[in-house]
């Protein structure tokens, strides 16, 4: 099962090599990671997506807990949250199907964030199904270029964390 | 005060309580061993090979419980540590190990002897550190120490520039290390520990298996009075020979691949095992999915990543052995033994049967000599008394069965990473730390080649290390192995030239002595033991064909052991005779 793991650590030189060298050290996978400094310039979150059956996972939390410089485990598939992730992507329409592109980008409250002759950029923000939805539609029109963040995942207010 | 980098590294080994450090220089650390020179503070002991000064130090630090420390310089001389980090790494030995690096403007520049070791070492040390800023350097030491010694020990590398070493601060020793990502766990659950003295108490066939947890948070003593309290039979991982006497009838010796025939069964016919500071590594095991069927297992373990890594486990409880033993003692002598005292008694009478069914045993020659014989006799002549390091191979496992171990930190040996070439300089640093003491490494003639060098380091500090080299010629366990399961294909065992170690000795300036015929083991053994000033090498020229059983084929559940063609020669008389 996939599991989207949030790990709190010190922002120090060297913290996301001993993360991605314990994954990879170990043979777990990473199928997205995202970190960047907290609030606290002292901090940073990186927010891991990965997969296995429950021993594994329970393994991958213990092990990230054990670094010495991992401060909090969460792992969110546990706890009622919330996800995000966003994409650009670059698509070359025809003239004829321009406007029908820019619809579909208004239903999924994305935005145009570039624009030459030949191309459009949009920029979707969304949980993983949203985006799976939207590139679903939009890849008839002809992508060029695609990028994603990586989730990013709190637990919602209220929730009792592990 | 302002002092330089090399003068705060110093004060700080100082205020660490450092007596003894392991080193080899080279150019980034010359200010440091500059005021090492004629420092009064310190024995800097010279090894020959940087490998040999972090077992040394790995020596040290498993038989006092005190952090070893080791110190080189950048490149080849951080890269020579890899091995030694990684044997203590896997065995959960305290070590502070102290490369030096190229300066900082030339970090990345691929300078000379540049090595980017913290990388290198990141997953074979409990934590590591680049110090940048000398400001930083006084804490780092403190951290690392701290860090070595508290919950699952292990080792910890500090990289050190070599501007660093010249940079100058005030030098303020930080009282207290508070770490908020790092707080191992000491207590147990209480309920945990709760029901896992009502489980003994129900138990009927319960065992106990102790490994090198019990060593580490010095727990022997309250691991005997559960033993002994509960009626209950131990047996130990190779880390854990020691932990409770070896010749106590409640003792089954070591258990797993190489262990006895009645550790062994009673895994596998037990209804509760109590694992006591293991990590249930696949030599212990066998085949996993068949390790104790009928058990629940009761685990304790100061690192959680242990519990559930290779066995289920029923019952877990995180913290540091002596503490929950205690705890756990207490509930169960406060309900007392009575109800359990007859059940307990018919599965030990059974444990009985087994032992004396498949003794641990070999065939004594008048002619030629056994290596078994060798060890056996070294543990005669020392009563026990002495610190066993051990290389790796056959000479390890006959080290691990037939010499008795009483106390722990009285066998040093390599096992989670199994590295030849261990054991001599292991037991030279043991010497160090222990004067006085008989240090004896099992070796193999392979194994002991590989830091042979550490010869000269003995000779010049005057540590008399006896060296029992069990000498077969092969490369015995791979031997053993080609043997049993490759078809007698002899691939790269056979080592055709071996030197003759006596000249070897003497060429260092040591004391050689060999042994050919099974009369002479004794008087070799009794004249090596009489040298206080030297290193000793004995050479016993021992029975190549020999094989160490029992041994469960890797993959096999730990009860489908082979034990030797004596024992199936016994087992099959029995069939016939039954019928
Ligand atoms: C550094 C290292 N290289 C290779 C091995 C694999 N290995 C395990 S036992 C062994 C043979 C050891 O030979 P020797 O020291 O003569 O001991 P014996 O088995 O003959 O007693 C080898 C090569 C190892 N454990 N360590
Ligand atoms: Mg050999």
């Amino acid at each position: 099962m996939r599991h989207t793991i949030s790990v709190l650590v010190e922002n120090k030189f060297g913290v996301l090599s001993r993360v991605s060298g314990l994954f990879s050290g170990r043979g777990y996978n990473i199928e997205s990671l995202s970190v960047d400094e907290t609030i606290d310039p002292q901090l940073s979150v990186m927010t891991i997506v990965t997969s296995g059956d429950d021993q594994i996972i329970e393994q991958i939390t213990k092990q990230l807990n054990k670094l010495i410089d991992v401060i909090k485990v969460v792992d969110l598939t546990e706890v009622d949250h919330v996800e995000r992730e966003m994409i650009l992507v670059k698509i070359t329409p025809k003239q004829q199907d321009k406007a029908e592109a820019l619809r579909l980008v208004d239903i999924f409250r994305g935005r145009v964030v570039d624009s030459s002759p030949r191309t459009y950029t949009f920029e979707i923000t969304g949980d993983e199904k949203k985006i799976a939805a939207f590139v679903e539609l939009i890849k008839p029109f002809g992508i060029k270029e695609f990028v994603r963040t990586g989730k990013i995942a709190m637990a919602r207010e209220g929730v009792k964390k592990s | 005060m302002r002092m330089s980098g090399a003068e705060i590294l110093i004060e700080s080994l100082k205020k660490e309580g450092v007596k003894h450090i392991f080193g080899y220089p080279g150019g980034v650390v010359l200010n440091i061993f500059d005021l090492l020179y004629e420092n009064e503070d310190f024995q800097v002991i010279l090894t020959r090979h940087e490998q040999g000064a972090v077992h040394a130090a790995d020596g040290y630090a498993r038989s006092t419980g005190k952090p070893g420390v080791a110190l080189v310089t950048s490149g080849p001389g951080a890269t020579n540590t890899v091995t030694g980090i990684a044997t203590a790494y896997m065995d959960s030995v305290p070590l502070v190990v102290l490369t030096g690096q190229v300066s900082t403007d030339l970090i990345g520049n691929d300078a000379f002897q540049e090595a980017d070791i913290v990388g290198i070492t990141r997953p074979c040390t409990k934590h590591n550190y680049l110090v940048k800023d000398v400001k930083d350097l006084a804490r780092t030491i403190r951290e690392a120490f701290y860090i070595a010694t508290t919950g699952r020990p292990g080792p910890v590398l500090i990289d050190i520039p070599k501007d660093v070493t010249v940079n100058k601060a005030t030098f303020k020793w930080p009282e207290q290390v508070s770490l908020r990502s790092y707080n191992p766990t000491y207590e147990g659950n209480k309920w945990m520990i709760k029901q896992a003295a009502r489980t003994i108490q129900k138990a009927k066939k319960a065992v106990i298996i102790a490994g090198g947890g019990v060593i580490l948070s010095n727990a022997a003593r309250e691991l005997k009075e559960l033993i002994e309290f509960a009626e209950v039979p131990v047996t130990m991982t190779l880390m854990g020979l020691g932990d409770f006497p070896g010749a106590h009838e409640l003792s089954l010796g070591m258990l797993g691949m190489h262990g006895t025939y009645y550790a062994n069964k009673a895994i596998q016919e037990s209804d509760l095992i109590v694992a006591v500071g293991i990590r249930f590594d696949d030599r212990v095991t066998g085949r996993v999915k068949d390790f104790a069927p009928h058990a629940k297992i009761i685990h304790i373990d100061i690192d959680p990543t242990s519990i559930r890594k290779n066995v289920r486990v029923d019952i877990p409880i995180v913290g540091d052995a002596k503490r929950i033993l205690k705890v756990l003692l207490s509930i169960l002598k406060e309900e007392g033994k009575s109800q359990w005292e007859p059940v307990r008694k018919s599965w030990l009478k059974q444990i009985e049967l087994w032992k004396k069914e498949h003794p641990l045993s070999y065939a004594y020659s008048d002619t030629i000599i056994k290596p078994q014989y060798v060890v056996e006799q070294l543990y005669e002549l020392t009563k026990g008394n002495a610190i066993i390091s051990t290389e790796v191979g056959q000479n390890q496992m006959w080290a691990a069965q037939f010499y008795k171990y009483d106390k722990p930190r009285t066998l040093l040996t390599s096992g989670g990473l199994g590295t030849m070439g261990y054991g001599f300089p292991a037991a030279m640093g043991a010497q160090v730390a222990h004067p006085g003491m008989t240090i004896i490494d099992i070796a193999g003639d392979g194994s002991i080649q590989m830091n042979i060098q550490e010869l000269a380091t003995c000779v010049l500090y005057k540590l008399p290390v006896k060296v029992a080299i069990l000498n077969n010629q092969y490369l015995g366990m791979v031997r053993q192995w080609q043997e049993l399961f490759y078809g007698e294909r002899y691939s790269c065992s056979h080592l055709d030239t071996v030197p003759d170690f006596v000249k070897v000795a003497e060429g260092y300036g040591a004391v050689g002595l060999r042994a050919v015929k099974p009369s002479e083991v004794v008087p070799v053994i009794k004249a090596a033991l009489k040298i206080k000033d030297k290193p000793v090498f004995m050479d016993f020229v021992v029975d190549w064909k020999e094989k160490v059983f029992p041994m469960v084929p890797a993959g096999a559940a730990i009860d489908e052991m082979m034990l030797g063609e004596e024992a199936e020669e016994k087992k099959k008389k029995k069939l016939r005779a039954v019928k």
